[in-house]
């Protein structure tokens, strides 16, 4: 197999761009015909512009694609698609009022008698390939009723509709849950064993170990190094990556818990669509401690997140931080009592990306004192909201050419890295954190990570959800395990063990 | 001096749009000058667009008269376009300047005719804020229903606007119609008109005009109240921005019956109102670029008639030069094309809020 010429070559790939960034620094890269080709690297490493420049949306300085052996220049994806490359981005490009069978036709549509579109039969199609490919699809359904897991498999579906030989998907598990990832893998070897050939770009170095047949690592632009899974570990690839050392376990250090910081007594809420989600909630977090919430995504373990911050109004029980009732409170009342939180989505709740550095990192005080003042305490100060930016971005390392640029054209790791700089206040007493390090690089996250701990020491209560079970095994001293809206058991952190809380996650116990 | 530069390219960025749209609306209006000409008893005239175009410059900026009449023209448009582009900066589509238009100036002629006698240090500021209060009531409602009920305020306001138009038509019959005239209308001013600060008709408006182009930008930049505006959609800021847009609307009544119109009567034009949609999509609800977009307008309006009599080229016109202009903002792409500028940005971020309030519909805090 590792013979046969590569159905794909890029090579000395350079690409600069306007604001200096040298992205691709004479990058070389090979795709085997029917293997998966891991591109590994952390954010803003160059691995989404080599792939825009494959699929035709960046301009190359230098360098040259060949295809089958053929050197070919792609003016713009509908070159690229004629090639027979198809591309699944990390954000869906899915049209969500239209039908499964609508997105995938789109732009190439069947049609009869010259301008009838006969839809019947792209339905047809897309359901024997959706068969071949091992799942089951409505065609006739709308996208916006689909899981993303399954508008995925629908972006899948639409270059493989095209005829796409080389898939490249993007990030294609950042947004998937574990249930959802195994089975996106299940359809990629089944497209491996017909014969096309993936570029799988990630930064999940289990993932890729399991997926791939070969990794190339990008750091900074450049490649550092290509191997087989079988040949190397986690922590080479690591290194590999951000270029020294990583320790992709966290040192957790003693805890000192102190007293209950927040209590949660019997709380019930419902979910958007009015039902029961979360059903009689108990649980205590102390100050200095780290409280890890485990369970299968869909638990009630987003609606027990909105009721604490205050987004989602709670039909029984009490909340109570520091002894203050704080179930019916606003979110501005929470904050001011020392709640933070970091949210899953940053794009959606955590920043404003269209806004600057510093009015993003001054996002929940821009009306307190110093950030505002003068008459009636309306007018903004804006010596001190960009003093308070330059501060924040040096003590938490925010890659940024200054406190005005927009948080939405920064990578992912230091758009996070201010919504945790924003929220990480000093006189904190709770700390709420929603998958605080989903879609980052090791690197990134081992910083979080480290203040995390920080903030613990420092006397916080952290309350920790996410889906990655490790991340909750790792940095929590205590390990709850959601079920169906109940708390159906509690570890302390020398007792969970992966296997007892992932039996426990998918079950509920049975309560023995 | 990169100072310099770079204020210009960030000038260049939010402003190239919009100025090579007004380039190319004259650039087509001119072929349809020339082409319309054909139909008339001159024959075909290639260059009867520079001629016209040429009267209408000289209308609107060619002598003290001219400039005059475009500041009048243009500050109801200030106004009105302020009252739109604050929406906009909340996401919030206000179609109803129109109706506010209406009520403040209603408000503004029935308290003035009432405080026609009293002193006009009294009677004018006064008659001014009853515009300014009979404007923000009107905008409190369809801000008050969304908030509440998440009735949409293009419906709402559109729905108001006729509301207004009959409201007022009822009230001028029936409720306050003046003694002595032969049509319905609201009694004389007498010393609640603005007074005339130079020539014949450069009233106290203009000046309040400028005055709050500066108020709102001063809001949206510098305080708290601003930030929250662009930043959130909950309920109280909902209700306080369409009531702010409406007092804006409503004072570009006032000041428009106040210094130019003199009275109410039923038929008053309110072409005011839609003008202010064009102009606030123009400045990009920018302050300053409203203030610009409105100053642009003004001077078609004053410039028109003098084009008309001069070169016979129709003061309607204007209205597809103006047609043209927000053509070409929504389809920018043309204008991309046409000049080949590649800098800015696409997507003009008001003409987002148009449509995304329609398709995404979700209220700050629904959806998944």
């Amino acid at each position: 197999m590792t013979d046969q010429p590569p159905v794909l070559e890029m090579r000395g790939i350079m690409k600069l761009f306007p604001t200096g960034t040298l992205a691709n620094d004479a990058i070389d890269l090979a795709l085997r015909p029917g293997e998966i080709h891991a591109l590994l690297g952390e954010n803003g490493a160059g691995k989404s512009t080599l792939m825009n420049i494959l699929y035709g949306l960046v301009t190359p300085d230098a360098g040259e694609i060949r295809i089958d052996g053929q050197p070919v220049t792609i003016h713009d994806p509908a070159d690229a698609i004629a090639r027979g490359i198809g591309m699944v981005h990390q954000h869906f490009m899915l049209v969500p009022v239209l039908s499964v069978a609508e997105n995938v036709v789109l732009g190439d549509e069947i049609v009869r008698a010259g301008q009838i579109l006969d839809l019947g039969e792209g339905a047809r199609r897309i359901k024997l390939l959706a068969q071949k490919l091992g799942f089951e699809i409505d065609p006739s359904t709308r996208v916006d009723q689909l899981s993303v897991g399954q508008q995925q498999r629908v972006e899948i579906l639409k270059a493989i509709y095209r005829n796409a030989r080389i898939l490249v998907l993007d990030e294609p598990t950042a947004v998937l849950t574990p249930q959802e990832t195994r089975e996106i893998f299940e359809v990629l070897r089944r497209l491996r064993g017909e014969g096309a050939s993936i570029i799988f770009i990630s930064h999940k170095l289990d993932e890729v170990l399991e997926i791939a047949d070969r990794i190339t690592v990008i750091r900074r632009g450049k490649v550092v190094g290509s191997r087989r899974p079988s040949e190397t570990n986690e922590n080479e690839l690591a290194e590999l990556m951000v270029g020294r050392a990583v320790s992709l376990r966290v040192d957790r250090g003693r805890s000192h818990p102190g007293e209950a910081m927040l209590e949660v007594r019997g709380l019930r809420a419902r979910n958007d669509r009015g039902h029961d989600v979360l059903q009689g909630v108990d649980l205590s977090v102390r100050a200095g401690e780290i409280l890890g919430i485990a369970g299968v995504a869909g638990n009630g373990q987003e609606e027990l997140v909105e009721a604490l911050i205050g987004l989602r109004k709670p039909t029984a029980g009490t909340i109570r931080l520091a002894g203050h009732d704080l179930t019916h409170a606003l979110v501005d009342e929470r904050r001011d009592r020392g709640m933070a939180f970091v949210p899953a989505d940053r794009h959606k709740y955590g920043l404003v990306l269209t806004y600057p550095l510093d009015d993003n990192l001054a996002l929940t005080r821009y009306g307190d004192p110093p950030f505002a003042g003068g008459f009636a305490g309306i007018i903004r100060n804006f010596k001190a909201i960009t003093a308070n930016a330059i501060r924040l971005m040096k003590e938490f390392d925010i890659r940024a050419p200054d406190p005005k640029t927009p948080a939405g054209t920064l990578s992912g790791g230091n758009q996070q890295k201010v919504v945790v700089a924003r929220e990480f206040r000093h006189d904190l007493r709770l700390l709420v954190l929603d998958q605080p390090t989903r879609g980052l690089d090791v690197g990134s996250i081992e910083f979080i990570h480290k203040q995390v701990i920080g903030r613990r020491d420092d006397g916080a209560a952290v309350l920790l959800i996410s889906a990655e079970l490790d991340e909750v095994l790792d940095l929590s001293d205590r390990v709850l395990v959601m079920f169906r809206g109940q708390i159906v058991g509690t570890f302390p952190a020398e007792e969970a063990q992966r296997e007892k809380v992932g039996l426990l996650m998918a079950t509920g116990g049975a309560r023995a | 001096m990169s100072r310099l530069r770079r204020a210009a390219g960030r000038i260049w960025r939010v402003a190239s749009i919009p100025l090579l749209a007004i380039i190319l609306a004259f650039i087509v209006a001119a072929v349809v000058i020339v082409v319309s000409s054909v139909f008339t008893s001159t024959g075909l005239d290639v260059f009867l667009p520079l001629g016209a175009y040429g009267s209408l410059l000289a209308g609107a900026f060619g002598s003290g008269t001219g400039i005059s009449n475009t500041l009048v023209a243009a500050a109801p448009l200030i106004l009105g376009g302020l009252a739109v582009g604050l929406g906009f900066k909340a996401g919030l589509f206000n179609i109803g300047v129109a109706g506010q238009f209406l009520v403040g100036a209603f408000a503004a002629a029935v308290v003035g005719a009432r405080l026609a006698g009293a002193p006009g240090v009294i009677a004018a500021p006064v008659a001014l804020i009853a515009g300014a209060l009979g404007g923000a009531a009107f905008g409190f409602i369809p801000g008050f229903l969304k908030a509440r009920t998440g009735a949409h305020e293009v419906v709402t306001t559109i729905m108001l606007n006729n509301a207004a138009v009959l409201l007022l038509t009822w009230a001028v019959n029936d409720l306050v119609r003046a003694p002595g005239f032969s049509f319905p209308r609201t009694g004389d001013l007498g010393h609640s008109a603005l007074p005339i600060l130079l020539g014949r008709n450069v009233h106290l408006g203009i000046p309040i005009a400028v005055l709050a182009v500066f108020s709102v930008r001063w809001l949206l930049d510098r305080t708290t109240n601003g930030f929250e505006i662009r930043t959130v959609g909950q309920i109280f800021i909902t209700t306080l921005t369409m009531t702010l847009s409406g007092l804006l609307a409503g004072v570009a009544g006032a000041i428009q019956m106040l210094g130019v119109i003199g009275f109410y009567a039923p038929g008053i034009t309110a072409s005011v109102g839609f003008d202010s949609i064009a102009v606030a999509l123009l400045g990009r609800s920018d302050p300053i670029g409203i203030l610009f977009a409105a100053i642009l307008f003004g001077a078609f309006r004053a410039g028109a008639p003098l084009m008309q009599i001069e070169t016979s080229v129709p003061v309607e016109i204007i209205d597809i030069i103006q047609a043209l202009v927000i053509l070409f903002l929504a389809a920018d792409l043309i204008v991309r094309r046409v000049f080949r500028v590649r800098a800015a940005k696409p997507v003009i971020s008001e003409l987002a809020t148009v449509t995304r309030t329609w398709a995404g519909g979700a209220p700050p805090g629904g959806g998944a």
